[in-house]
């Protein structure tokens, strides 16, 4: 079965480029701004969106994702509205690819079975949730792949050879390298460590490798885009967004193009790669 | 589920970590292969008797081990029932039950040649437990603790200084124990190379919850021998206070398989069930949180909901994953005491036997305070009383000036 991000990463392949992959958080501020966000993504050059899902207790993440779940979580953002709000944004887009990211509670309490039926209809692509190692694939990975999303799996610096296959067995879409050992939003991943462990990932499965965690600016995103087939950026988006809000935390006629112009921003340093590689 | 009794209520977990449909692994991808290490060292050293041997030596001349079974008489008297025994843990190094699982972890940290020892504490007891035995064998101790209990156990955030050790007060979240649990996993997964996590409860990935178990277990195996010698048997009941749980299964899990036994934990239903309170198998449903699947305080989202007790220690909004399998199984009957409830038996205790509790066990007490009574005066009630007070003196003695005013 084909998903709409195998599509995205052959019609990329076939441009010699790589993807650009954005993280923002579902219903961050306000659903409605949040809306308008992830329209505004793939018009400022975003190829794969990855959209969190708020959770109370986010324990991979750094200060910035934890404050914006909490902005998300305060005006009532819960998984159901999360999966509105892709139903919203599909109305006009088919074809971007749109992977949620999160932690297991609450889809295990929304019930395994009925959230992967209600995230295929709504236009979901893959899952990537971080408390489930390939030790917990019963749990929701097998039932994903069966109900025709892709679950993509996180691949860190700790993940060593003999580990690396049972992480990439049950892992289709593309890889998520963790470039750090770390939260999100932490240290800056370094280009040369990073070209290695691609490489070292690559002798493993012909999946496309997208590597995040430390990538904040275009600079960045030209530089890990050389070496990997995506460069994902989160906490610096989320960053700009928080920056746009007033002081109550609320959106204001800012923050949506504050969110836009940082995506082309680092979406021309990604594209830059690709000619800098040919 | 689980109609079936199973043939022995003490050969969980499974190789995966489940005692039932509770525990597992569940872990982002860069702790994974650290809890794998983490599980092979365990194996390892449960079947080197040096290690054991050794462990015994400093349980014995630094923990101060075999603990007191004591028998309170003028409690017992007072309240007109069941013969109530105290198992002395208070009487430990450090104050509390705590030690006895740090000292493990400690050693098997040693073991692994890790330098550098993080761990979570609420109340602060586990905390202290942590910073004492990094002092003893020269290790680097981050403590992260809530801010709310760094302004509430005070005493024990100047003793963990004392003792060498950085405690980080943490601010995100409800900046209490579980917050403190977040942001050691996160420290975890940066300083993955030189780092051991010492968990102070049965809670979180597999193997945790076994290991915490089994180096409390040392609780129930005395009380045994000790009661064997006082009064020649079995008790009758055991009756234990819980927040993660790790005293309550210590002192439960040797007396799983004795079905005569009965068993009573105690949950802390803070201002009470239906307002803010930390009882998770009264008030919570089966969830996944820190590594682990167990009952949880949580809203129809799968958000986590904040917890409240008078007790630092007990204010987290989870269990151990064992003990969620003990209730549905029924082996284990789980209650609850309130804040107001536990503030009397505080005074209560300390007042009959001389015996200033930890408001945590003073929860266990409260309940006492009524099963007792109502038990035949030749039936043998133990309570561990897991720590001593001296933390919650500047607290208690707050709340009941503010309340005799």
């Amino acid at each position: 079965m084909t998903t709409r991000i195998d599509t995205r990463f052959a019609e990329l392949k076939k441009a010699g480029r790589a993807a650009f992959v954005t993280f923002v958080m579902a219903g961050d501020p306000d659903p409605a701004t949040s809306l308008e966000i992830i329209k505004a993504l793939p018009k400022a050059g975003a190829d794969v969106i990855e959209l969190g899902m708020p959770f109370t207790d986010p324990m991979a993440d750094g200060p910035s994702i934890q404050a914006a779940g909490l902005r998300a979580l305060k005006v009532g953002m819960t998984l159901k509205k999360t999966l509105d709000l892709v139903r919203g944004f599909r109305k006009d887009d088919n074809a971007t690819p749109i992977v949620l990211m999160g932690y297991y509670n609450p889809i295990y309490i929304y019930g395994v079975d009925k959230f992967l039926g209600d995230a295929k209809a709504a236009g979901i692509d893959g899952l990537i949730i971080v408390d489930l190692p390939p030790e917990e694939d019963d749990e929701l990975c097998l039932p994903a792949m069966k109900a025709g999303l892709n679950f993509i799996r996180l691949a860190t610096p700790t993940t060593d050879d003999k580990r690396l296959p049972a992480v990439l067995a049950n892992t289709s879409g593309f890889v998520y390298y963790v470039a750090i050992t770390g939260i999100t939003g932490a240290a800056a991943a370094d280009a040369s460590s990073v070209s290695e462990a691609v490489t070292r990932i690559k002798r493993h499965t012909k999946l496309p490798v997208c590597v995040g965690f430390g990538i904040r600016t275009p600079e960045n995103a030209r530089a890990i885009a050389s070496h990997a087939n995506g460069a994902v950026v989160g906490t610096a988006l989320i960053d700009a967004l928080r920056n746009s809000l007033d002081a109550d935390g609320r959106a204001t006629g800012k923050t949506v193009n504050a969110v836009a112009e940082l995506t082309a921003a680092l979406a021309q340093g990604v594209k830059g790669a690709q000619q800098a590689a040919e | 589920m689980n109609s079936v009794k199973p043939n022995s209520y003490r050969s969980g977990p499974d190789e995966r970590g489940h005692f039932g449909i509770f525990g597992g692994r569940f872990v982002a991808e860069t702790l994974m292969p650290l809890i794998l290490d983490l599980e092979k060292a365990y194996t390892e050293a449960k079947a080197d008797p040096a290690f054991q041997s050794e462990m015994n030596g400093y349980l014995k001349n630094y923990v101060g081990r075999p603990s007191p079974l004591y028998f309170a008489e003028r409690l017992t008297e007072h309240l007109g029932g069941a013969k109530i025994y105290l198992k002395r843990e208070e009487l430990n190094h450090t104050g509390s039950h705590k030690v006895n699982n740090v000292l493990g972890q400690i050693m098997l940290a040693r073991r692994m040649g890790k330098k550098r020892i993080i761990a979570e504490t609420g109340a602060g007891q586990h905390g202290v437990a942590t910073a004492t035995l990094c002092a003893r064998f020269g290790l680097d101790c981050v403590v992260y603790m809530g801010a709310v209990d760094v302004e509430r156990q005070q005493p024990n955030v100047i003793r963990m200084e004392m003792l060498g050790a950085k405690v980080i007060p943490v601010q995100s979240g409800t900046r209490t124990l579980k917050d403190a649990m977040n942001e050691a996993l996160r420290d975890w997964v940066t300083n993955v190379h030189d780092t051991f996590y010492c968990i102070g409860t049965v809670a979180g990935p597999h193997p945790y919850p076994t290991l915490v178990r089994d180096f409390q277990s040392i609780i129930g195996n005395e009380t045994k021998a000790q009661m064997q010698e006082i009064e020649g048997r079995l008790p009758d009941s055991l009756v234990a206070c819980i927040g993660g749980g790790s005293n309550a299964m210590g002192l439960f899990h040797p007396f799983l398989d004795d079905s005569t036994v009965e068993i009573f934990g105690v949950e802390a239903a803070g201002h009470g069930l239906t307002q803010l309170h930390a009882a998770s198998i009264a008030g919570g449903r089966p969830g996944v949180l820190h590594g682990n699947r167990t009952y949880l305080l949580m809203d129809a989202d799968g958000q986590i909901q904040d917890a409240h007790s008078i007790s630092a220690g007990l204010d987290y909004p989870g269990i151990g994953p064992e003990h969620s399998w003990l209730h549905e199984i029924g082996r284990v009957n789980y209650l609850s005491a309130t804040d107001d409830e536990a503030l009397a038996a505080f005074q209560l205790l300390s007042k009959l036997e001389g015996i200033i509790p930890a408001l945590e066990p003073a929860h266990a007490i409260a309940k006492v305070m009524e099963l007792a009574p109502k038990r035949a005066k030749d039936h043998l009630m133990v309570v561990n009383l897991s720590g001593r007070g001296d933390k919650d003196v500047p607290q208690v003695g707050d709340i009941l000036r503010g309340k005799s005013k």
